[in-house]
């Protein structure tokens, strides 16, 4: 099973995000399993959203796991939020920063000893580019198919062509721009 | 004549939205809602798919859910096919309409998305609304995950509706764990969703002037006892045309519910008795515990909560040597509701089974399956040594100090 973590604002997609996922990935004949634990349910307060994806039906319902990928869409979250809370060995940590590698893991000193897990993309700014809002979850999703290899770049791009089909066609195409940039760009 | 959505052999629905497909398939003629977090896309949706011409039915906005329930009744008094959904506060403002509908036979469907109940106010998910519906009259099924949201509201419709039965019935879901989680679901195409709900057979409906029939009368000492006994025989009996539609189910989709439903009690020495998405998460833990610690767990989970499978439940308990009875509701002065239904039913067996009561996740608290292994555990422990080792009464997951009330009075 793999298990992922999304910290996040309400109101910056990470729930539609760990949906959209959700959505691409049963498509391959997995199962898959997506929520989210509200906090005041105020638009820009913190937020988790979670995604389990495995062979077999997902039957744990509990809302405690030890995640494979930590997903941070807000840059102020990786300092503010235990972001390395109930971490393994092998947890990979993919960070929206406008900082470079060196100079984020410099100042959060959980992220110290996990540099080779970290990589980092600047998601607001490449969302402010493409798609004109700072909505980072699309382009996070790109990320995500870099450091994980879970899926080729041009599946995935078709794959949420489908998810998105009922907005506008320049909605489309900017997240088509979006999530390419932040798979060429994550380090 | 409503458009028809065109669906995927797999979605990614969470629980609400797995309901309100199923509601739209059914083709409600009704819906009269007053919605409330967390089953407020139920109604939001249908309110959707009729103002985009894809349900031949009205949304009626009401201005309290007590409001809403009473436009149910009249709208099934009068002949409709009608459904609704509350949680928490909403539902206890429906209390007094529950019995009224169950009193007048409406088989009216609520999907029921259980939430704590204030105060202190809480929008998660316990199952203190389901228990305060227990005695309301109607049938209560058991959804455990999204899935089985969708499966059991269209088998909702075809238990109330039957002749047989004609009683209102509610469909639980657990709030946010199962409401607000998106999950593969298979659903089935509009067609066959209706052709299995079927069409519906008003009985004695209002609209029919040239019959006018009353509904609501007044009994009192005279009638009101017989009235109520015939309804409880309804409810007792309503299990042969569960058994009846879960096996069509069955037919049509390979999926098969059980009015009790048991998961490894073939060779079973310890079992969780639950509810809702902790019996999935049970089972989890009882795959785990089997593999690795060698501990012979097994799940009993009733999906059928009125009426009770009573007779199910001896059986499945008969050769357990240690229970575990969770009950996600805060009892306030007794043991938990679940857990007396248990003793209850396993006192009139020879079966005698050490039965301990787990009070756990009010107010949405997380039931990890390391809880669940705890619980099994402490069972295992109860099985050994042959008798209670623990209080009977705990209280599982509750931060502080340990809670637990009653000690066993036999060895």
């Amino acid at each position: 099973m793999i298990e992922i973590r999304w910290h996040s604002r309400a109101g910056q997609g990470a729930v539609t995000g760990a949906k959209g996922l959700g959505d691409i990935v049963s498509r391959t004949g997995k199962q898959v399993q997506a929520f989210a634990l509200y906090g005041s349910a105020k638009r820009g307060a913190a937020m988790r959203a979670y995604n389990r994806i495995d062979d077999e039906p997902i039957i744990t319902h509990e809302k405690f796991m030890y995640p494979d990928y930590v997903l941070v869409i807000d840059p102020g979250l990786a300092f503010t939020d235990n972001i390395t809370e109930n971490d393994k060995e092998s947890t990979k940590y993919i960070i929206t920063t406008h900082l470079n590698k060196e100079e984020l893991i410099s100042q959060i000193p959980a992220l110290q000893d996990k540099a080779d897990r970290v990589f980092v993309v600047d998601c607001i700014g490449i969302s402010l580019d493409t798609i004109g809002r700072a909505i980072p979850n699309a382009p996070m999703l790109g990320a995500l198919m870099k450091v994980s290899n879970m899926f080729e770049l041009d599946f995935f791009l078709d794959s949420m062509k489908r998810v998105l089909a009922k907005f506008p066609q320049k909605i489309i195409d900017a997240n088509m721009d979006a999530i390419t940039r932040a798979y060429n760009e994550v380090k | 004549m409503a458009d028809k959505m065109e669906l995927n052999e797999v979605e990614v629905w969470d629980g609400n939205y797995a309901a309100s497909q199923a509601l739209r398939q059914a083709q409600v003629d009704v819906v009269a809602a007053y919605p409330i977090t967390p089953s407020t896309p139920i109604v939001e949706n249908y309110g959707a798919y009729v103002a985009n011409g894809y349900v031949d039915g009205e949304y009626v906005m009401a201005e309290s859910e007590h409001g809403a329930m009473s436009a149910c009744v009249g709208a099934a008094a009068a002949g409709g096919r009608v459904a609704t959904a509350t949680s928490s506060q909403g539902f206890m403002l429906m209390l007094e309409v529950l019995y009224q509908a169950s009193g007048m036979r409406l088989p009216i469907v609520l999907t029921v998305v259980n939430r704590a109940v204030a105060s202190p106010l809480n929008v998660r998910g316990d199952h203190g609304d389901m228990y305060a519906g227990r005695d309301s009259g109607w049938v209560q099924i058991d959804a455990f995950n999204a899935q089985e949201a969708y499966d059991l509201t269209l088998c909702a419709f075809k238990i109330g509706e039957d002749l047989d039965v004609r009683l209102p019935v509610m469909v639980h879901q657990d709030g946010f764990v199962t409401s607000h989680t998106a999950q593969n679901v298979y659903p089935l195409s509009d067609e066959e969703a209706y052709a299995f709900v079927g069409d519906y057979k008003p009985v004695d409906e209002m609209l029919d002037f040239s019959r006018p029939v009353t509904y609501g009368a007044q009994t009192e000492e005279d009638w009101h006892y017989e009235h109520k006994a015939k309804q409880h025989k309804a409810l007792m009996e309503s299990y042969k045309v569960i058994d009846k539609v879960f096996e069509e189910f069955e037919k049509k989709t390979g999926r098969k519910y059980n009015r009790l439903e048991q998961y490894m009690m073939e060779d079973a020495e310890v079992a969780i008795v639950a509810l809702g998405t902790t019996v999935e998460t049970a089972i989890y833990a009882a795959e785990q515990l089997r593999k690795d610690e060698g501990i012979k767990a097994g799940v009993v989970a009733p999906r059928s909560f009125r009426p009770f499978p009573y007779n199910e439940i001896r059986e499945a308990l008969a050769n357990v040597k240690s229970v575990a009875v969770l009950d996600r509701s805060c009892p306030m002065g007794a043991m938990g509701a679940l857990y007396n239904e248990i003793c209850g039913a396993m006192a009139s067996t020879p079966a005698n089974p050490l039965v301990t009561n787990y009070i756990y996740g009010l107010g949405g608290r997380d039931f990890a399956v390391e809880d669940a292994k705890n619980i099994f555990r402490e069972q295992k422990a109860n099985a050994d040594a042959g008798y209670i080792t623990t209080e009977l009464q705990q209280f599982s997951g509750l931060r502080g100090p340990k809670l637990a009330f009653y000690e066993a009075k036999r060895s």
